[in-house]
C-alpha cells in the first residue's frame, strides 16, 4: 500500500479534536441499533433490553451520541436507487491543500451532494483529496449538478473527475464487529 | 415477484406513492423523536394510527426502499473505517467483486467508470484489524488497493430531500 508522510499527519488532523468517545455501553447500544430499530411500539424499550439498559437509558444515550457527532442522524434511510435516483457519481477533485476546508464546506452544504468528505492522495496513482457523492435521476441531472457546483463554488480551473456508478454489489450499513462481540 | 412488482411502482416516483408513504420517507430521515413511542408520535404529527406508521415503514424495508430506520454513524468514531479503491482488469472484475464481498467487514461496494473501478468501504472495530482485511485482500488478488479513509467531513447530513 502506498503511503506518504502526508497521509500519516493528515490521519493525525483527523482525530485532533477532543472528540466524544462512546464508551463500552454505548458501542453496545450502537451495535444494538445499526442494523435499524425494531419497528414496534416502544422501541427503545426493546433495544434496553437486549442491552441491559432501561427505555429512558437508552434515550438519554442515543441523545448524547447525537449530540456528540457520533451517529450523524437518526432516522429513516432510504436506498436512492430504490427511490428513482438511478444515477450516482463521486465526484473528485484535486483541491490545493490549503483551500480544501473552503471548498468542501462550499460543497457539503447542497442537499443533492450526499457526501462531502476530505481523503489522502495516493501519488502516483491518486492525485485527489475531496471526494463528494451526487445522486440524481439520470446522468444528465448529476452533470447539470457537478456543473452549478464548479459555478457556485469557484472550482472553475480545478481538476475533477466523475465516476458514476455502474453495478452495485454490495450496499448495506455498517456493521462493526468488534462492538456487536462486546454485546455478547 | 410481489418485491420486484413494489421495486418498480416506487421507481417510477411520482404517481405511486401515498401521501402518507412520502411523508414517512422524506420528513423523517432526521431526528426520530427520543421519545418512549416515537412511530405514535410520527402518527399523530401526520394525522394517522400508529400502526399505520409502522406497517408503512416496514413494507419499505421490505421492499427496499429503505435500508433501514436506525443511526447514520460518523465514520471512524466507533470503529476503523475506510474507502479502498481497486484498478480490476474488466475481465476479472466480477471474481474480484465477489471475493470482496465475502467480507463480513465491507458493506459497500460498487462498480464505478474509471481505471479505479471497484470501490468498496471497509469498517473493523480498530485501525490494525482494517489494514489486515485490506491486505489480504491484495495478497487474495495480487491487487494493490488503494486505502482512502475519511480526513475530514463537510457534509451535515439531513438525509436527502426527495422529489416527487
Amino acid at each position: 500500500m502506498v503511503i506518504h508522510a502526508d497521509d500519516l499527519r493528515a490521519r493525525d488532523v483527523g482525530e485532533r479534536e477532543q472528540e466524544m468517545r462512546p464508551d463500552d455501553i454505548d458501542r453496545r447500544l450502537i451495535a444494538a441499533i445499526q442494523g435499524g430499530l425494531p419497528l414496534v411500539s416502544r422501541p427503545y424499550a426493546v433495544v434496553g433490553e437486549q442491552v441491559g439498559l432501561e427505555e429512558r437509558e437508552v434515550i438519554e444515550r442515543l441523545r448524547r451520541l447525537l449530540d456528540g457527532g457520533v451517529i450523524k442522524r437518526l432516522g429513516v434511510v432510504v436506498r436512492h436507487h430504490e427511490l428513482g435516483y438511478r444515477a450516482n457519481a463521486m465526484v473528485v477533485w484535486d483541491v490545493p491543500d490549503a483551500r480544501v476546508g473552503e471548498l468542501g464546506r462550499c460543497l457539503g452544504q447542497f442537499d443533492f451532494v450526499t457526501l462531502c468528505y476530505r481523503r489522502p492522495r495516493r501519488r502516483p496513482h491518486w492525485p485527489y483529496n475531496l471526494f463528494c457523492m451526487i445522486h440524481g435521476r439520470d446522468r444528465g441531472a448529476v452533470l447539470e449538478k457537478v456543473e452549478y457546483l464548479v459555478e457556485t463554488c469557484d472550482l472553475r480551473g480545478i481538476e475533477h473527475e466523475v465516476l458514476f456508478s455502474r453495478r452495485r454489489f454490495k450496499q448495506r450499513g455498517a456493521i462493526y464487529q468488534g462492538a456487536s462481540e462486546a454485546g455478547r | 415477484m410481489g418485491h420486484r412488482a413494489t421495486h418498480d411502482a416506487q421507481q417510477q416516483g411520482t404517481g405511486p406513492l401515498d401521501p402518507t408513504t412520502r411523508r414517512l420517507l422524506n420528513d423523517y430521515q432526521h431526528d426520530l423523536p427520543l421519545s418512549p413511542t416515537p412511530f405514535a408520535d410520527i402518527a399523530a404529527q401526520i394525522g394517522v394510527d400508529e400502526a399505520t406508521v409502522l406497517e408503512g415503514l416496514q413494507g419499505l424495508q421490505e421492499s427496499g426502499a429503505i435500508s433501514r430506520v436506525g443511526p447514520v454513524l460518523q465514520p471512524r468514531r466507533v470503529g476503523a473505517s475506510t474507502l479502498a479503491a481497486v484498478a480490476v482488469p474488466p475481465e476479472r472484475l466480477e471474481e474480484v467483486a465477489e471475493l470482496v464481498n465475502g467480507y463480513t467487514e465491507v458493506n459497500h461496494n460498487y462498480e464505478r467508470e474509471h481505471r479505479f473501478n471497484l470501490w468498496f468501504v471497509a469498517t473493523a472495530p480498530d485501525e490494525e484489524k482494517l489494514a489486515a482485511v485490506l491486505a489480504d485482500i491484495e495478497r487474495r488478488t495480487g491487487l494493490q488497493v488503494l486505502d482512502l479513509p475519511m480526513i475530514e467531513d463537510y457534509h451535515i447530513d439531513l438525509g436527502f430531500p426527495l422529489q416527487w
